[in-house]
């Protein structure tokens, strides 16, 4: 067994590969997102060309890419459109709904960090034209482009939940954190009733693709916790209604979280999706493979399905068959990110149609490879670059501790720091990397730094 | 090699620590410099100097412990593993050899004694 010390010195001797540039960006970046490739970018090797790049959407994905974009290339034309001005640290929703960070330590400026030379048209997206090669927002303009990165995100889809009110967040137990930061905030208020007290409290996730699957079973445990803290914890029932027969779809993850609610008496139904709810009675009505199930409840996190946003279901870029084809994820090559019938378009982030990911993690491993491939085309020497399907999860286990949770495509367990932090442990420096790194360098990659 | 660079510590602790990054690397600065100063001046260490600063530095250690649980809204009790000893010891160490040499530095300095013990 090589100690830390030794994998440092061998990774730096000899020529890296996959294994080893991993441990070393694991180290460079603190934590998490800088388990994922990167590092800044060198000005010097910067591209000349007139290219028009539009980038539909000015998430984390969307932000990452123009600053790496802007850095590598020199003269394109290169426009974000994106309607809105706050941007959202969305890793941070859980510990606002934790009620360990404030409601503005989620909410900065989208402008923050569009980088110079980079055109912002804060309008939305009403129409993907691949065929065209245009983007046309909804107040009528027209960008036409050379390659398009579609950066979208995804849409919340509540209504899919009959009887839910996105209004009523934080009322009568409601809770549900992806909403918004207000939403996160108001859910910490409805939790933080019900650890008061006790009674019922229903967790889940939808049955479809989802942006962090680990966030639901974070807000689990983080619930007994507090529940504990306020010696409420036997006043209380805890249901996880799981999707599916599993808790988490890495098998070897899915079996230590069973064994984790197992010891924090977290009960476990599978195959249950939320169907509806009566927000007055509380109740939720749970689609099962028998039929559906009724489930009172003191306290409920929410968690809507989730789908493409209408503007790219709308297009011709989802895929038409397969896994990600009701939902409308586009059709890209899980190596590339490179749409699979138009190659001048590549989707990144949430929107992008591969397995896994839908984590900021994901978007600091993706952006660089479909960056590169874009790139590639422009100068005329294509890239080699490849996305194995890294995400990472700082699964939250209990208040000051976590579990640094890295997986691949494969269901690979991944370490970004071998022999010194095991990914199955519950940790207080996975804690503390969720509580201070990770922002920051979430920061540093929409600034194309990290 | 481009993953090992100093340039992404740089923009964490940038994002991280903003202004206070460069006032924090200034102190720590002159303070190095300021102890091999007193090194040079006094043609080695001053035993009883080091002894007082390092009592201090042992408060100095429990200061930087104390600090990183407010930030990190955690407490000890959370170590849950190796990694986390580690962790701790290295948090407190850092405060301790900061907080001696700050110390010894700075009563070397004030009391202008040049002899050695």
């Amino acid at each position: 067994m090589k100690t830390p010390a030794q994998h440092l010195r061998d990774a730096l001797q000899a020529s890296p590969t996959p294994d080893r540039r991993r441990f070393l960006a694991g180290l460079g970046a603190l934590p998490l997102l800088g388990a994922a490739a990167s590092a800044p970018l060198p000005a010097s090797a910067a591209v000349k060309t007139q290219a028009r790049i539009v980038i539909a959407g000015g998430g984390a994905a969307g932000l990452t890419a123009a600053s790496r974009l802007s850095t590598l290339l020199e003269g394109a034309s290169i426009t974000i459109v994106d309607a809105r001005k706050e941007h959202y640290y969305q890793p941070g929703f859980t510990l606002v709904a934790a009620g360990i960070k404030p409601q503005n330590y989620v909410v900065s400026g989208t402008g923050d960090y569009v980088p110079k030379g980079v055109e912002w048209v804060a309008d939305k997206v009403a129409e993907i034209d691949p065929e065209g090669r245009k983007v046309v927002t909804a107040g009528g303009k027209s960008l036409p482009y050379d390659f398009l990165i579609v950066a979208t995100g995804l849409e919340l889809n509540y209504g899919g939940i009959q009887g839910m009110d996105t209004a009523r967040i934080g009322q009568n137990g409601l809770g549900s954190i992806y909403h918004s930061p207000q939403a996160a905030s108001a859910t910490w208020q409805a939790m933080s009733g019900f650890a008061d007290k006790g009674g019922v409290a229903l967790f889940g996730r939808p049955a479809g693709e989802m942006k962090c699957a680990g966030a639901p079973l974070k807000y689990t445990f983080i619930t007994d916790d507090h529940l504990r803290r306020r010696n409420n914890r036997s006043k209380a029932e805890l249901i996880y209604m799981a999707q599916s027969k599993s808790l988490f779809g890495v098998p070897i993850v899915a079996e230590k979280v069973r064994m984790l609610f197992q010891d924090r008496g977290v009960k476990v139904n599978h195959e249950h999706v939320l169907q509806s709810i009566d927000l007055d009675k509380r109740v939720a009505t749970y689609k099962t493979p028998t039929g559906t199930a009724e489930q009172g409840y003191d306290f409920i996190n929410v968690v809507p399905p989730m789908r493409a946003p209408e503007v790219v279901r709308n297009s011709p870029l989802p895929w038409t068959e397969g896994p990600f084809a009701a939902d409308g994820w586009v059709e890209v090559d899980r190596d590339t990110l490179r749409h699979k019938r138009y190659p001048n378009v590549f989707a990144v982030g949430d929107i992008a149609g591969v397995p896994k990911g839908k984590t900021a993690a994901s978007v600091k491993w993706q952006v660089p490879v479909a960056v590169a491939h874009l790139v590639g085309d422009i100068s005329g020497q294509a890239a080699t670059d490849v996305y194995n399907g890294y995400t990472s999860c700082p699964l939250i286990t209990r208040l000051g501790q976590a579990m640094l949770i890295e997986f691949d495509y494969k269901d690979n367990l991944i370490m970004s720091f071998p022999g010194v932090i095991a990914p199955l442990e519950e940790l207080w420096i996975s804690w503390v990397m969720k509580t201070m790194a990770l922002k920051p360098t979430y920061l540093s990659m929409l600034r194309g730094r990290a | 090699m481009k993953e090992l660079d100093p340039m992404v510590f740089l923009a964490v602790f940038q994002e991280m620590l903003g202004p206070m990054l460069w006032v924090m690397l200034i102190v720590a600065a002159l303070a190095v410099a300021a102890f091999v100063g007193l090194l040079v001046r006094d043609r080695g260490i001053v035993s009883r100097r080091l002894v007082r600063a390092e009592l201090l530095g042992l408060l100095g250690g429990i200061v930087a412990l104390v600090i990183m649980a407010q930030v990190s809204s955690s407490g000890f009790t959370d170590a849950g593993g190796p990694a986390d000893w580690f962790l701790i010891a290295l948090v407190y160490g850092v405060g301790a050899v900061a907080t001696t040499i700050l110390t010894y530095a700075a009563m070397g300095w004030m009391s202008g004694q040049t002899t050695r013990s």
